[in-house]
């Protein structure tokens, strides 16, 4: 029996993360949903295990990226077998696991992105400067990466043991989902992407602000240029 | 007119800062958070260094006529000031988080110990 746990990071987010855990296990009622809490000043603890999730709940705000991998090492030290790893503010779509669990089940990939822009005629269109971003960012992680990816800012993914053991230890703490994108491809993790719809936001506002966009790109940059000079210890070992 | 061998000193000196930096962050002794005010640094020493023309033109700004190299000195004591003010923001939060989590750990180790009565030591 496969052990598959979701790990939802949160952060304020009350109004939306209730029905973020209701949608998991209605896709699947096995599924173990970890919320992680990263101090939120609202009810989002409480009410994501009202609605039956194990929740943890951070001492302050680590940042994004911190809160997931708080959820990867529980994958990891409670000997999952796969994780997905979905946002806490519903925009994801927990009836489209499926696409990225099929591929990590079937043993194809070792990590499966969701991407909004593998179907050039998806109906996804960001505003321009978003989309550019993200071209620029998926051009530069196809070319340091030697795969050609599609959407890295994505936090929509499936993972098996491998990318657990990885991202447990591998994770960058603010911003993550390109550099951990490229880390993966380095570490010869198999990825593999599914076409996803996204939907709007349904409560909260974006951690993502113009004041803030200027920061992640420099540091998203510079954190791709010193990945790409960094060493990753290959994983072809640890697959099944 | 800036003597070409300070420009040359300058520009060095920046190169390798800028190099340091990246090398520090690659071997995971600098997080790209806390490298980005440095890596600043290095660059606009850099440019000062080697962008003769502009050096005098903001030392002509700044009413420094006598010696144009002063004006790096000066944009390289602005950003360490800048630095340090940084650090010292992130040290009270630090300050802060490590209070919080000292506090936590004391209040689990009493639940646990409630739970279920820890070994006798020694």
């Amino acid at each position: 029996m496969t052990r598959v746990v979701a790990i939802v990071p949160a952060w304020n987010e009350a109004g939306a993360i209730g029905g973020v855990v209701d949608e998991i296990l209605a896709f699947d009622p096995t599924i173990t949903v970890v919320v992680v809490d990263d101090a939120s000043s609202d009810e989002t603890p409480e009410v994501a295990a009202a609605h039956g999730a194990t929740v943890l709940r951070l001492p302050f705000n680590v940042g994004i990226g911190g809160a997931v991998q708080t959820g990867f090492r529980y994958a990891r030290d409670e000997g999952y077998d796969v994780a997905v790893r979905l946002d806490g503010d519903g925009q994801h779509d927990a009836s489209e696991l499926e696409k990225l669990l099929g591929p990590v089940l079937a043993g194809n990939a070792d990590l499966v992105i969701g991407s909004r822009f593998v179907d050039p005629a998806g109906g996804y269109r960001p505003p321009f400067a978003r989309r550019m971003g993200i071209r620029v960012f998926a051009r530069l992680v196809s070319l340091l990466g030697g795969q050609k990816v599609t959407d890295t800012t994505s936090g929509f993914a499936a993972m098996n043991r491998a990318g657990i053991e990885l991202f447990a230890v591998e994770y960058p703490h603010d911003y993550p989902e390109v550099e951990a994108t490229l880390v993966a491809l380095r570490s010869g993790l198999r990825l593999a992407q599914a076409q996803v719809e996204m939907r709007e936001r349904q409560a909260g506002t974006s951690s993502i602000t113009f004041v803030r966009s200027l920061y992640y790109i420099v540091k998203v940059m510079l954190a791709l240029l010193v990945a790409s000079l960094r060493r990753y210890p290959r994983l072809e070992a640890a697959r099944r | 007119m800036t003597p070409i061998r300070a420009s040359i000193a300058g520009a060095i000196a920046s190169l390798i800062l800028i190099l340091v930096v990246v090398e520090l962050v690659r071997g995971r002794r600098l997080k790209e958070r806390y490298a980005l005010l440095w890596l600043a640094t290095g660059i606009v020493l850099l440019v000062l260094s080697v962008w003769r023309g502009g050096l005098n033109t903001i030392a002509g700004w700044l009413g420094v006529t006598s010696y144009p190299p002063a004006v790096l000195f000066a944009v390289a004591t602005l950003f360490i000031f800048l630095v340090l003010l940084h650090y010292s923001t992130v040290i009270s939060r630090l300050t802060d988080e490590n209070v919080d989590l000292a506090q936590r750990i004391a209040l689990l180790e009493e639940r646990l110990s409630r739970e279920r009565p820890p070994p006798r030591e020694g």
